[in-house]
């Protein structure tokens, strides 16, 4: 593996801007989980590795009236010990803690997750039923994209060169609103979903299905909101029969292939069979909201 | 010696093993951490092609290369016809050299065809891509039907089929073996049968997925001396493979096993060891050679892919009165599949009549395979153990209570042909029916069907050849010496055998596995056989220092040495002699440089034969019917050993056994492209069991003693593996009533069965 050039950790945001824009072959670190990876696998590393950790907008996690500030660096380790996060995001912290193993989980991130754009990516289903928005830094300033948007190919993004992902931001839930997420893997851990499918919704007083959003994973180019899906389960009790309505939606929506790790039509039966659970289980999480 | 009334003071506790602390605190040596001044580093290149002829290899850019010491390819390992005898088996050593550096043909994607020494691993690596191979790509012969497919690709020119071929067998094949196995009268066994089921299983290629890659160093001195440091199975076959391949005396070569991390038999070949020698030849410098994980997937010995037809005849009472079964295994590359072994151990647990059992072993664009863990015999019992099982539940037996009234028992001649000595499958079977499992309730999650399987398993154990010394120092503590690499656990057990013939405490005696210069020759640490054969060397080898040791005392006591006797650790008097003190070892080791000087005892032993063993494996499934993932939720290990020597280790053997047939059976299996090209060559999509996905796995420990050795010891290492795809796949029916006869039992193709089964 050829050396790499160098390394720099800048502790402000332009300087970061500044390292990316100007060094097309520069990558920015975080985890390092996926980057250090490929570069071994691709024989080939970059010419800096910019690591951001040392960057304080990048790093760390604010709860507020808002809702959820996630810096795009914070280890999934320290995300799932935040009790309030925990609370409010049940489902997109469990995702996080997902992320590889207990010793990956001490440096992987959810912006990494994220930026690496594989359709598999546990996390990212979880932030598009959360609505979850990221905030990009770039030669040309800051903007804003929503999640479902993010990616656009397997390891493709809205990310333009000397573009980079800063912070998360996840809106406060509205009153009996939770998430769940679940994922389809062969072994118990250590591995990498076949599917996945994240739910959020939300009840009235009477335990009626107001709003709703799921996300389906690894079976598309891309995660995908399936509208089609959310619409099943609103207006609904998110009695069984909705469930299964969300569950066919979300199958339909489906346009996996054949791989090694699942035959397209498994991941098309067992995506629906993913969203139905993920569904309930924040049906029941939401009914017991205040 | 009749083990009925031995009692053991030593053998049967549970020390600390010698080697354990160096390993859980990172100090252990293995293949990979050894250095030397002025080392280069090599890299191999590889085929990308899973079969082409190799028009011509350009590595004229490579050489010019700064850095670059040395290039070879199949032109500097010579092309040889020689055998390396093992055993009943024997290595070709040609296949070996061709499949260490390809000559003519790439045999299968990541086929080694030429390698570099570079001053430091990122030249090497780029000299490599420097290197111009042109193939000609050929079809390539991905599995046993395309093998045999009438208008198949022929992988090697003028194979032809070895053993007993069928009299229309075509004369350009790729079968290279033929063999069988028959008694009575198969018609008459069949027409005689109230019930016949018959069924055709397959299971893909799996790897033992050792966690230590290959890797080595080798030195060539200015006087052609040779030192190869080496993780191996087998340093003196390592030793005899490279001076057979490269047509080097054996003894200009020496050859210093590592520690091991794992090699349930893949680390018995050479790959990396010659082409180390030939390029520390060209370079007049060490060379080092480490697989990656992706090269060990793809260019080293996995196990075969097998195919098999069984037949079975039962009469209502439960007795099986014919079998028939056809076992088409997968070698890779080159010939020599266990499926000769497979067809050995197919039916060995069961007394039938009338059988005839074939076997052909099929070259396919795959790696050569390698032994995995009691060879062939796992996807036997699996097809073998499933008919078994199909049986029971049509004649609404159990399952058990059917094996134990088919079951063999001694003084049976065994299906394989010899004559059954004492062996312990009754025992096993009538352990496993009072377990508290197999009475357990079965109790399934909300949601989840569950399900009990149970299944048999035979391996033959072997002895083979073995040296051992054991050399008393002046403090009175000992070291005892073998040439056996210890990948399970064997060193404690052979100085537990120095402490029980010497009654020296364990921890004062030291277990060395030593080098190909520095002991006697010995096989390699494979067919369960080092505890057997290996210690039986080691306690003649003690008990050799033992008569040494009464002699000192009748010198002492001035006596004549029959009147001195041994008991517990002390030289004591007998007869005439009565009246003096007994003797310590240490006492007598205090004295030895007066009466006599240094004291070895040695040993060399040429064990034929071995003590065959049995187990039986009860599993609890548990399935997602939605999804079709399946979960391990109980499971027992029952199992002759004969004697465990350190019972934590026996254990031990028999849970990762289990461990790995269980991976085997559910997630396990090479998964290749249309054109030959491996898709998983790692531990992420190369799905062995994580911890997480396994219960405890309870063990039953049974000693039937084996009467060719002085303390009953079988080999405990290769049985475990061969009953779990049955015993998991049995449990799958139970819980979903489909018969699976294709492994693995991945969720996808479980769930598409459930469908299919409505």
């Amino acid at each position: 593996m050829p050396q790499t050039q160098a390394y720099e950790a800048p502790r402000t945001l332009a300087d970061a801007v500044r390292l990316l824009s100007t060094d097309g072959h520069a990558r920015p670190l975080a985890g390092g989980t996926d980057l250090l990876v490929q570069s071994r696998a691709t024989q080939k590393l970059p010419s800096t590795f910019v690591d951001l950790k040392r960057i304080p907008e990048l790093v760390g996690i604010e709860v507020g009236p808002d809702g959820l500030r996630l810096g795009a660096a914070t280890s999934a380790a320290v995300i799932c010990e935040h009790a309030e996060a925990r609370r409010l995001w049940p489902g997109l912290v469990e995702a996080i803690g997902l992320l590889g193993s207990t010793q990956i989980q001490g440096r992987a991130s959810v912006g990494g997750n994220l930026c690496n754009g594989s359709p598999a990516a546990d996390t990212t289903c979880s932030l598009i039923v959360n609505r979850a928005r990221g905030v990009i830094a770039g030669a040309k300033g800051e903007r804003t994209v929503e999640v479902e948007r993010f990616t656009t190919g397997p390891g493709r993004t809205v990310l333009e060169p000397g573009d980079l992902l800063v912070a998360l931001v996840v809106p406060r839930p509205a009153a009996r609103t939770a998430d769940a997420y679940l994922r389809l893997i062969p072994r118990s851990e250590m591995d990498i979903a076949a599917a996945g499918a994240a739910a959020s919704v939300t009840l009235d007083e009477r335990g009626v299905c107001t709003a709703a959003r799921v996300a389906i994973g690894a079976v598309a180019p891309t995660a995908l909101l399936v509208p089609a899906a959310a619409d099943a389960l609103i207006g609904s009790r998110l009695d069984d029969a909705a469930l299964r309505r969300a569950a066919d939606a979300a199958s339909a929506a489906a346009r996996p292939i054949d791989d090694k790790r699942g035959t397209a039509v498994y991941r098309k039966t067992v995506v629906g069979v993913l969203t139905r659970r993920a569904a309930g289980i924040a049906a029941e999480r939401a009914r017991a909201r205040p | 010696m009749s083990t009925a009334t031995k009692t053991f003071e030593h053998v049967g506790t549970r020390p600390i093993r010698h080697d354990g602390l160096d390993k859980v605190t990172g100090r252990a040596n293995y293949g990979a951490d050894y250095a030397l001044p002025g080392m280069l580093h090599g890299y191999v290149v590889r085929s990308p092609h899973a079969h082409a002829r190799i028009v011509s290899i350009d590595t004229s850019a490579a050489e010019a290369m700064a850095g670059v010491k040395a290039v070879v390819t199949g032109s500097d390992i010579p092309k040889t016809n020689a055998k390396l005898v093992m055993g009943e088996a024997a290595l070709d050593l040609g296949a070996m050299g061709d499949n260490a550096l390809a000559h003519d043909k790439a045999l299968y994607e990541g086929h080694a065809v030429a390698a570099v020494a570079a001053t430091s691993p990122e030249i090497a690596s780029a000299a490599a891509e420097a290197i111009r191979v042109v193939y000609e790509p050929l079809q390539p012969v991905m599995n046993v039907d395309q093998a045999l497919a009438p208008d198949a690709l022929i992988l090697h020119d003028g194979m032809v089929t070895k053993g007993r071929p069928k009299p229309d067998a075509p004369t350009r094949t790729n079968v290279a073996l033929r063999m069988e196995l028959t008694r009575g009268d198969l018609d008459k066994g069949f027409a005689g049968a109230d019930v016949v089921i018959e069924r055709t299983f397959t299971t893909p290629m799996v790897h033992q997925g050792y966690i230590e890659p290959h890797a080595c160093v080798a030195r060539w001195g200015e006087d052609g001396q040779v030192v190869v440091w080496t993780s191996t199975q087998g340093h003196f076959v390592v030793r005899d493979c490279c001076a057979g391949i490269l047509g080097i005396d054996a003894a200009r070569i020496k050859v210093i096993p590592s520690e091991i991390g794992g090699g349930f038999g893949g680390k018995i070949p050479v790959y990396l060891e010659p082409v180390a020698i030939a390029l520390a030849r060209k370079a007049h410098r060490p060379v080092k050679l480490v697989m990656s994980r992706e090269d060990v997937f793809r260019a080293s010995g996995p196990t075969s892919g097998t195919k098999i037809r069984v037949k079975l005849g039962a009469k209502k009472d439960g007795s099986f009165v014919a079998a028939s079964a056809s076992l088409y295994y997968e070698a890779g590359a080159y010939a020599g599949s266990p499926a000769g072994a497979g067809a050995m151990c197919a039916i060995a647990a069961y007394d039938i009549p009338n059988f005839l059992v074939e076997a052909y072993d099929i070259v396919v664009n795959r790696p050569k395979v390698a032994a995995y863990r009691a060879p062939g015999a796992p996807a036997a019992a699996f097809a073998v153990e499933s008919v078994v099982d199909e049986v029971a539940r049509r004649l609404g037996k159990d399952p058990i209570e059917l094996r134990l009234q088919n079951a063999v028992r001694e003084g049976d001649q065994a299906a394989y042909g010899p004559e059954f000595g004492p062996i312990g499958l009754r025992e096993v079977l009538e352990a496993a029916r009072c377990h508290p499992h197999w009475k357990a309730p079965l109790v399934p999650q909300p949601g989840r069907k569950v399900g009990r399987g149970v299944a048999c398993g035979f391996w033959f154990n072997a002895g083979l050849n073995s040296s051992a010394t054991v050399s008393l120092s002046a403090d009175g503590s000992a070291n005892v010496v073998t040439g056996n690499p210890d990948i399970g656990g064997t060193r404690v057990a052979q100085a537990l055998m120095v402490s029980e013939e010497l009654g020296i405490p364990v921890e004062r005696v030291r277990p060395i596995v030593a080098d190909t210069d520095s002991i006697g020759y010995n096989d390699v640490t494979g067919g369960s056989r080092v505890c057997y054969a290996t210690g039986m060397a080691v306690i003649e080898a003690a008990r050799d220092a033992q008569a040494q040791l009464r002699a000192r005392a009748a010198k002492i006591w001035d006596v004549p040495v029959e009147q001195v006797g041994w008991e517990r650790g002390r030289a004591i008097a007998l007869n005439g002699a009565s009246g003096r003190e007994p003797l310590t070892v240490s006492e007598l080791a205090a004295k030895l440089m007066h009466t006599g000087g240094p004291i070895i005892g040695s040993a060399t032993v040429n064990a034929p034969m071995a003590g065959p063993a049995f187990g039986a494996h009860i599993c609890d499934l548990e399935v997602d019917e939605d999804t079709g993932v399946s979960r391990v939720v109980r499971y027992t290990v029952v199992q002759d050993v004969g004697k465990a020597v350190h019972p934590s280790y026996v254990e031990g053997q028999m849970q990762g056994g289990a461990s790995q047939g269980i991976g085997w059976a559910l997630n396990e299996e090479y998964v290749y492209d249309a054109e030959g090209h491996l898709q998983n060559p790692g531990f992420l999509d190369y799905r062995m069991p994580v911890a997480s996905d396994l219960p405890m796995i309870d063990t039953v420990i049974i000693e039937v003693a084996n009467p060719l050795h002085p303390y009953g010891v079988r080999g405990v290492g290769e049985v475990p593996i061969v009953p779990p795809l049955a015993a998991v796949a049995n449990a799958m029916h139970d819980a979903t009533r489909v018969r699976f006869t294709a492994l693995p039992l991945s969720p996808p193709r479980v769930l598409a069965a459930l469908k299919q089964r409505g």
